[in-house]
């Protein structure tokens, strides 16, 4: 039964390591820029979720209604601003461009908010559960894992059903083809990356009510996020919330053994598939 | 005589430190169908690549409808009303037939071109129009390319090396078609490794030799030795 609880649990995790890599995934397939910045700017929206719940006196869920929107607008600024100049055949500079701003923001974290952990106050919702015969599910991760599959499939939607879809595949094909039909690149990067951003949000809010974070969290959280991409197979997006469940469920397994082995676990899992399924496991299908 | 709907002067291009166009001088009258011939390597593709945007250049190097547009983005000139069906097709793979086709009218220019018009002209696309664009044969995926230029509703459209690799029977399938494309008044520049295919629909020609005009002439009354001339550079 612990097993059992532990694979449970993991499911649930990998809900919210799903939520950290769908904007990685995202931003990857539209412009072929790797964001080193991605964890930060969970921790970020995680902040800004905090500084929101204290000032307004809300729930850190209503809290969304404000970051999300703040964080794709700060991804369209960054992305017009900053990395849309980054881009080009060769792939260092955005890499670099974007490890500087890792360190830009969690020293501006650092700043604000000090190196103190802090976390979010979400009431009763913390702790709440359903009992499930000798299992209990806790009712916040649970509503973690439903809001990632919500998420991966408004995504896909976005992606396969609707024009903005249409054009971030076209942009992702071939650039300068997709200039031709009239589409601006740079504006359509700019929509990519405010969308991936407002994901990142949700990720960084969720977090921010499950666990204390500090500003030096953000690459632990990058990390998570790469490997439930790599694990899933890039740009397949259901892939990549199997990528996540895989990562949770390792982890908790190996929390159950020992609980010093629970990254450890995961980081193994990750080595597998790429050893034995280098592309991951479900690399890209279309439709 | 009417004004030209395109006016090139003076237009230099370079990749890198390579120069690829010398101070070309080039116009398209409204409504007429424009060849453009010339080796391997004489500027062709750089020529239609600077007009349609992908390459930048001078703002008065190319003035189209009396506005310069020589330094706009490929997606400002795309909403004037010149589109490119670029040499090898430039398909988007992740997307579908319609949606290549749905994507190339994003622009919105009103005019008589739709899906239903682009299938009426290909019936074939229509019969495939769920299948992924690169599932289809060469000469299907020349006319999905052709299409999506088309459903931009152009004033002025470049044709570059549509019959590359392409069977014979298919090319003249294409060419077949071409009457259709361009006698709503729509003006078209041709670029054509096949010089008769190019003689043939247009009424005139330009030959470009090493990024320079070689040669301008009406196409029925060209002579042989003389595109030969400007072709080859020998006298």
């Amino acid at each position: 039964m612990e097993w059992a609880n532990a694979i449970l649990q993991g499911t649930l995790l990998g809900g919210l390591y799903a939520l950290f890599a769908a904007g990685l995934s995202l931003i990857f397939g539209v412009m072929r820029l790797v964001n080193i910045a991605h964890g930060d700017l969970i921790v970020m929206a995680a902040y800004f979720g905090l500084s929101t719940t204290v000032m307004l006196g809300v729930h850190p869920l209503v809290a969304l209604v404000l970051v999300v929107p703040a964080m794709a607008g700060f991804g369209y600024i960054l992305q017009r601003g900053v990395l849309n100049h980054t881009l080009g055949d060769d792939i260092l500079p955005p890499l670099l461009v974007t490890f500087g701003l890792s360190v830009i923001i969690q020293n501006a974290l650092l700043e604000a908010y000090s190196a103190d952990p802090q976390k979010m106050n979400a009431g009763a919702l913390e702790t709440a559960s359903i009992g499930l015969g000798p299992l209990a599910i806790g009712v916040l991760p649970l509503l973690t894992f439903g809001i990632a599959v919500a998420v991966i499939a408004g995504l896909q939607w976005t992606f396969y059903r609707t024009a903005l879809g249409r054009a971030f595949r076209a942009v992702s094909d071939d650039q300068d083809t997709a200039q031709l039909m009239g589409l601006n690149k740079a504006h359509v990067f700019g929509l990519a990356m405010a969308l991936a951003l407002a994901v990142t949000a949700i990720a960084g809010v969720l977090l921010g009510i499950r666990t204390s974070f500090d500003p030096s969290i953000g690459g632990g959280r990058l990390i998570f996020g790469f490997e439930a991409v790599i694990i899933g197979g890039l740009g397949n997006l259901w892939g990549t919330l199997a990528g996540g469940i895989i990562l949770g469920v390792a982890q908790t397994l190996g929390a159950a053994v020992n609980p010093g082995w629970q990254l450890l676990a995961g980081h193994v899992a990750f080595l597998i598939v790429l050893a034995v399924r280098p592309n991951g496991l479900f690399p890209r299908i279309s439709g | 005589m009417p004004e030209p709907i395109l006016q090139i002067a003076g237009l230099d291009a370079h990749y890198g430190d390579f120069q690829a166009l010398f101070g070309l001088d080039l116009h398209v009258k409204e409504g007429e169908v424009l060849a453009i011939i010339g080796s391997n390597g004489a500027g062709k593709t750089t020529l239609l690549r600077s007009i349609s945007g992908l390459m930048k250049n001078g703002a008065d190097q190319i003035r189209y409808r009396n506005a310069p547009i020589g330094s706009l983005r490929a997606d400002q000139i795309a909403a004037r009303g010149i589109a490119l069906v670029p040499e090898g097709r430039k398909l988007f793979s992740s997307l579908s037939v319609e949606e290549n086709l749905v994507l190339g009218g994003r622009v919105g220019r009103p005019g008589p071109w739709s899906l239903a018009a682009v299938y009426a002209l290909f019936p074939i696309l229509q019969d495939r129009r769920h299948q992924a664009s690169t599932s289809l044969s060469g000469g299907q995926q020349q006319m999905v390319a052709i299409g999506r230029a088309l459903m931009a509703n152009p004033d002025l459209i470049l044709f570059d090396e549509i019959s590359l690799g392409l069977a014979p029977i298919i090319i003249k399938d294409i060419y077949d078609a071409l009457p259709g494309i361009v006698g709503g008044g729509m003006s078209a520049v041709i670029v054509e490794q096949d010089i008769s295919k190019a003689l043939s629909v247009s009424s005139r020609v330009y030959c470009l030799q090493e990024g320079r005009v070689s040669l301008e002439a009406d196409s029925r009354g060209v002579s042989r030795a003389d595109i030969s001339r400007a072709y080859f550079g020998i006298e």
